[in-house]
């Protein structure tokens, strides 16, 4: 890793906090993807079942 | 012939924005989008950290330039979507325009909030204050609390259609407004007379700077494409599942 | 002309017969006058200097509580479905609305202003050009305001929303109406900015009865 300098902490926290934020977005938006999938299945078997 | 092929273009287009054929196509993106946006992230950190020199006048913290600058590059062009596809709502009332809007909301917010954090971070060393009233980070702020408004009013809705008619309505006005929110808050800044010593865009940045800054853009920006492309198909799926729901509601009212 | 003139006059007199709100209003404003002076300390030169900006913000903030009038009643008793079929069309009706509003809400405001004025302890001089900027700024406030009513009519908590979507597009209008009030700017700049805040007011009168013409069609369909 290379130094720095004085204002490591800045630029760390600035990268840790983007990556904290975009690896968040990226999370929620897949799992909302397969929940609404799952869904979408869940509700068109009761329909072919006729529940 | 000028008819003919505008019948064919549109033709063409409204067959691409049709909900079931833009399921269809969209899938076929998802993975080149995700893998060159991987690519794109690998490369531009490799820039950012380990091929690029410290500025001479920003130092080390030029660094921080390579995550600000891309997101607040998109904290702009979602807004310039989300106007688009409010033209789209409001003036061929295509459903894909409402998912479009409704989809990039979030993460235009997002994006700003990030751009507006790694500015202050990066205004803590060079300005020697988490918050400076300068007119690029003032503007951006304003910009967040509209995007907070059109999320609130969405919210607030239960019917997603009317939502999106309306919500229309107020990206339109929002972007409008934009610029003048910016004149005035240039205004209001040089009248003021900040104690900015440096400024992100006065000297022209050399080469070494111009690499990182461009692969890091590139990389968000295939991301938030594959954001929002993921996030309108959710949305697709969502408003199919909500119909078979209803259905089922009311089935089972005529069955008691 | 006549249509014009006559729902004008039935908007003004529906106001005045339901007092509360006025009342409601200038006690909200009032208040703001004693709650900031308190919260800041009695140290008057302080209090002068901020005087302006002060004012401006507690114009922009009273004005906001009384924006659910504008459309709520006509929504609720059917007049607004009612409209569409009248002669004037929506957007004339929403202009209508739009000078009703700011005679009931930022006219009221600016005739305390002087209240203010002495509370804030600022000289004549600072209270004129205040109460200038405040007349020549409301109608864009207004304006936007009439917007924001007309996207959130439909809504059971517009009344909680629409604030939050006037505020951030009122920025503008704020920076030029105290920037104009300030009397320690230089030379020429408080005229350019009484001249930016006349636009503005100009361009958002002009425009807002067509938008907020627009998001009530589209809000009843």
């Amino acid at each position: 890793m290379i130094d720095l300098g004085p204002h490591a902490t800045f630029i760390i926290a600035a990268y840790a906090i983007v990556s904290l934020v975009t690896i968040g977005l990226v999370g929620v938006t897949i799992s909302n993807v397969f929940r609404q999938a799952r869904r979408l299945e869940r509700l068109e078997a009761e329909r072919k079942t006729g529940a | 012939m000028t008819d003919q092929s505008e019948t064919i273009s549109s033709n063409w287009f409204s067959q691409l924005a049709h909900p079931g054929m833009f399921m269809r196509w969209s899938a076929y993106l998802i993975w080149p989008l995700g893998l060159l946006s991987i690519v794109l992230f690998a490369v531009g950190l490799w820039f950012a950290f380990f091929h690029s020199p410290a500025d001479y006048q920003m130092g080390e913290t030029v660094r921080i330039m390579y995550v600000h600058v891309p997101n607040a590059w998109l904290s702009q062009f979602c807004y310039g979507l989300m106007a688009v596809s409010a033209v789209g709502t409001l003036v061929w009332r295509h459903p894909m325009a409402d998912v479009s809007m409704k989809a990039a909301a979030p993460l235009g917010a997002a994006f700003t909030a990030m751009a507006l954090v790694t500015g202050s971070l990066w205004g803590r060393p060079t300005w020697g204050t988490f918050w400076e009233w300068d007119g690029r980070m003032t503007s951006t702020l304003i910009l967040f609390l509209i995007y907070l408004g059109l999320i609130a009013l969405w919210r607030t809705f239960e019917d997603q259609l009317r939502a999106a008619k309306v919500v229309a309505v107020l990206t339109l006005v929002g972007a409008v407004n934009i610029p003048i929110i910016k004149f005035s808050v240039d205004w209001w800044n040089t009248l003021h007379q900040p104690s900015t010593f440096f400024r992100a865009d006065g000297p022209k940045a050399p080469a070494s700077i111009i690499t990182p800054l461009l692969t890091m853009t590139l990389a968000f920006t295939v991301l938030f494409l594959l954001l929002h492309l993921l996030r309108m198909r959710t949305e697709v799926t969502k408003r199919k599942a909500d119909r078979l729901e209803h259905l089922k509601i009311a089935r089972q009212q005529k069955g008691a | 002309m006549r249509a014009f003139w006559a729902l004008l006059v039935r908007d003004l007199k529906s106001a005045s017969r339901a007092g509360g709100s006025l009342t409601t209003l200038l006690a909200f404003y009032l208040s703001l006058g004693v709650i900031l002076p308190i919260a800041i300390g009695p140290d008057k030169p302080l209090l002068a200097s901020l005087g302006p900006a002060l004012i401006w913000t507690g114009v922009l903030l009273s004005s906001l509580l009384g924006l659910d009038r504008i459309f709520v009643a006509d929504h609720e008793d059917g007049s607004l479905a009612a409209f569409r079929h009248s002669r004037l069309s929506l957007s004339t009706i929403s202009f209508v609305k739009l000078i009703v509003h700011w005679l009931t809400t930022a006219l009221p405001l600016i005739v305390l202003t002087p209240v203010m004025g002495v509370l804030l302890t600022i000289d004549l001089q600072t209270l004129l050009s205040v109460m200038l900027t405040l007349l020549l700024g409301t109608p864009a406030i207004a304006a936007l305001s009439l917007v924001a009513a007309a996207l959130s009519v439909s809504l059971k908590r517009g009344a909680v929303i629409a604030p939050i979507l006037v505020m951030p597009l009122a920025i503008p209008a704020v920076i030029f109406g105290v920037g104009a009030a300030k009397p320690l700017l230089g030379a020429g700049q408080a005229e350019t900015a009484l001249l930016y805040l006349s636009a503005m007011s100009l361009v958002f009168v002009a425009f807002a009865p067509f938008a907020a013409a627009l998001a009530l069609r589209l809000s009843q369909e």
